[in-house]
């Protein structure tokens, strides 16, 4: 058991590592310079003044040494927790952009994975056994399921937002309100959060289902199935194990999906401007902020690698099999 | 009489129309017999097996009726019948070796089995751990998962369960197929055990292979293209069986040590017809080499000799003599019972014209088919 852990964080590891040095090159690899950009913003006349801000700025940012030791740099910063300094926030260190972003992002993605998730699996569940559901909850399931978060946010935003009304758009909370812990702020922070959480739990609603749909379909026609009905068993036995085996597939989907939604929500936040890290991805793309960039890359690889693993734990917890072949390698 | 199945009729509803896998069946299970039910692969007797049963979705219960016990089953209806599964009715399934829930521990499973069947499975703990035992099962397989136990051992697992609450009828479906020889044959014995510890009061073997119930059947039934067409005690119908269709099947049997080149193997020429579309008459009339006019009439399945029934003209002829024969072709007796069987018959013969010889017509043993048969286009 042991054993199949550490192979498991082993490649955790090597694909943080992957993750990482990808993440390190692709700002490298993106046209313009942004030490150029920044300098360009002070409006300077005279060329000596611009030729010594270019070269306070390219040290300043650790652009003045070759790749290979940029890159080893970058190395020392992670294991420091130094991912360096903002060029579109200067001199805010990436690590407190990010970390005031975090709790946004959080708080939009934790609701809507783990909600479309549960929901998502009961509700195909009983499609799977009630024609009248299948009918109606799974075709509006693949609509949503099939929508582009963008274009689901901007629909949602123009309709519900613009036009009617009902909810604000833009912003964590009110323009010009200062966080503080009156009934009215917490209200406006939840009217704003609602619009971008559904768009994300939509989706990944739509998708759930209909998955779980399909698997229990599935599960209800095997041999195990049908001996249980033969003998009996009532049919809520024979639900309760088919939604048990079922979700095994779902679970390791989910795995899968992670990234996706992560990649969702980013394009949702931009949308909404809603100040998460996906606003801030955006953000740090325009102003070519490599330093930030980077650092919310880092941040989404360990996050995933993270929940993998997690989730790799829970499914060895639940689905009895994988302990097998565990000690089938131990062997 | 411990089951008393009755002119009973099962088909599959298909888009092309109900195909009728068991057309008009009726046979009877003693207390205490084990019932061989034998015939080639869509001959209908797993469907008229699990219809006892468990009667699925694509099944519909088109006519007759099924007796246990005295009692009539319902077995077209679901809610009804599920009281008399498990405790009354119960079956080893043809996938016994994937009947188990991958992710529920073997007694777990049992115990919640039970549990929603109304059993408290400390009542019965004790009675499982016997018979775990008696079919040589470790003790340890009630906290084991499927999957840790090999094949042989899930088939016996699943036939302790099936069997746990002593019920009358127990439907063994194609139990040995998928086993070596001395698995079977360990597999048959321990059929025989259950039912001479009165853990089941009767069974029924459904396979193909008649070996096997020669082995352990009290008799044997041959089903061919939904219908019976024989039904006597073992020992005669593998050692006299009156049916050309028994004969062929016994003739088929490989024997091992004869090779190819010297004795190559019968088989049964032809396919066995379409049940969407039954032809009228003897079913296996086509492929019978000795199909003679009567044929083209649908054969009453009847006691020819003292516990020996059969549905052949042949066998009538041979045994029966002119009596039989002429009563069979009289309207509104035993006869026929398919639809337009009778009316459809352009040209029958009179009884007087076929029995020109009938002393010269004697029953051809397994040996003397391989040579007719193979004969046959």
């Amino acid at each position: 058991m042991i054993g199949y852990f550490a192979r498991k964080l082993g490649t955790y590891v090597l694909a943080f590592f992957l993750g990482a040095t990808i993440d390190w090159g692709i700002p490298r690899l993106m046209p313009g310079n942004p030490v150029q950009i920044y300098v360009a913003k002070f409006q300077l006349q005279s060329p000596g003044a611009w030729e010594a801000l270019n070269k306070l700025f390219t040290k300043a940012f650790g652009l003045n040494v070759p790749v290979w030791k940029q890159y080893l740099n970058f190395w020392n910063g992670v294991i420091h927790w130094n991912f360096g300094v903002s060029y579109t926030q200067f001199p805010e260190p990436v690590s407190h952009v990010i970390f005031s972003a975090v709790p946004y992002t959080l708080a939009l993605l934790v609701p809507a994975i783990t909600l479309s998730y549960v929901l998502g699996n009961r509700v195909g569940a009983m499609a799977a056994r009630r024609k009248a559901l299948d009918n109606t909850i799974l075709p509006v399931g693949y609509f949503f399921q099939a929508m582009p978060y963008a274009w689901l946010a901007l629909a949602m935003a123009f309709f519900l937002g613009a036009y009617y009304r009902w909810f604000p758009i833009g912003g964590a909370y009110a323009q010009g309100m200062v966080p503080n812990a009156s009934w009215s702020f917490v209200w406006s922070l939840i009217s704003h959060w609602f619009l971008p959480f559904m768009t994300v739990f939509l989706v990944s609603f739509g998708g759930w289902a209909i998955g779980m749909r399909n698997l229990v379909i599935y599960e209800l026609e095997t041999d195990y199935s049908r001996y249980l009905r033969s003998l009996g068993a009532s049919e809520r036995l024979v639900r309760r194990y088919a939604y048990r085996n079922a979700v095994l597939p779902q679970l390791s989907g989910l795995a899968l999906q992670l990234g996706v939604v992560i990649g969702g929500n980013i394009v949702t936040e931009v949308v909404f401007n809603y100040p998460g890290l996906g606003n801030l991805i955006f953000k740090a793309i325009s102003g070519e902020d490599y330093f930030l960039l980077q650092g919310i890359f880092l941040f989404i690889i360990v996050g995933v690698c993270i929940a993998n693993f997690l989730i790799d734990i829970i499914y060895v917890l639940v689905d009895p099999r994988t302990r097998l072949s565990m000690q089938g390698a131990q062997a | 009489m411990t089951l008393e199945v009755d002119k009973l009729q099962i088909s599959y509803r298909t888009l092309r129309g109900d195909v009728r896998a068991v057309d008009g069946v009726s046979f009877a299970v003693d207390d205490g017999e084990i019932m061989g039910l034998a015939g080639e692969s869509g001959c209908g007797k797993s469907t008229l097996g699990n219809s006892l049963v468990y009667l699925e979705g694509r099944m519909k219960h088109a006519g007759g009726t099924v007796r246990l016990d005295g009692e009539v089953l319902p077995i077209s209806d679901q809610r009804a019948m599920g009281r008399y599964r498990l405790k009354r009715v119960s079956i080893i399934p043809q996938y016994a070796m994937s009947a188990l829930n991958p992710t529920r521990k073997v007694g777990r499973m049992t115990a919640e089995l039970l549990k929603s069947r109304g059993v408290r499975y400390d009542s019965v703990e004790e009675e499982l751990k016997r018979r775990i035992d008696l079919v040589g099962l470790p003790q340890g397989v009630l906290g084991m998962y499927p999957f840790e136990l090999s094949g042989g051992m899930r088939q016996r697992a699943t036939m302790v369960i099936s069997t746990l609450l002593d019920p009358s009828l127990l439907v063994a479906d194609e139990v040995t197929s998928a086993l070596d020889v001395s698995t079977q044959r360990a597999v048959g014995e321990m059929l025989m055990e259950f039912r001479d510890e009165r853990f089941v009061k009767t069974i029924i073997v459904i396979t193909h292979d008649l070996s096997i119930l020669a082995q352990v059947a009290d008799t044997i039934t041959v089903m061919y293209a939904g219908k019976l067409v024989e039904k006597a005690p073992a020992a005669t119908v593998v050692g006299e069986p009156l049916h050309p269709y028994t004969q062929a099947l016994l003739a088929s049997l490989p024997e091992v040590g004869v090779r190819y080149e010297d004795a190559p193997l019968a088989g049964i020429p032809g396919r066995p017809p379409s049940l969407l579309h039954p032809p009228a008459g003897c079913r296996f009339g086509a492929r019978c080499p000795f199909a003679f006019e009567k044929c083209s009439q649908d054969p009453p399945f009847m006691e020819l000799r003292p516990g020996h029934e059969v549905a052949c003209w042949k066998a009538v002829r041979d045994i029966g003599g002119t009596s039989v024969l002429a009563e069979a072709d009289q309207p509104g007796t035993e006869g026929p019972a398919g639809p337009g069987a009778g009316s459809e018959v352009p040209a029958v013969p009179r009884p007087g014209a076929q029995l020109a010889s009938p002393t010269s017509a004697v029953s051809p043993g397994p040996g003397e088919w391989t040579g007719q048969g193979t004969g046959q286009p």
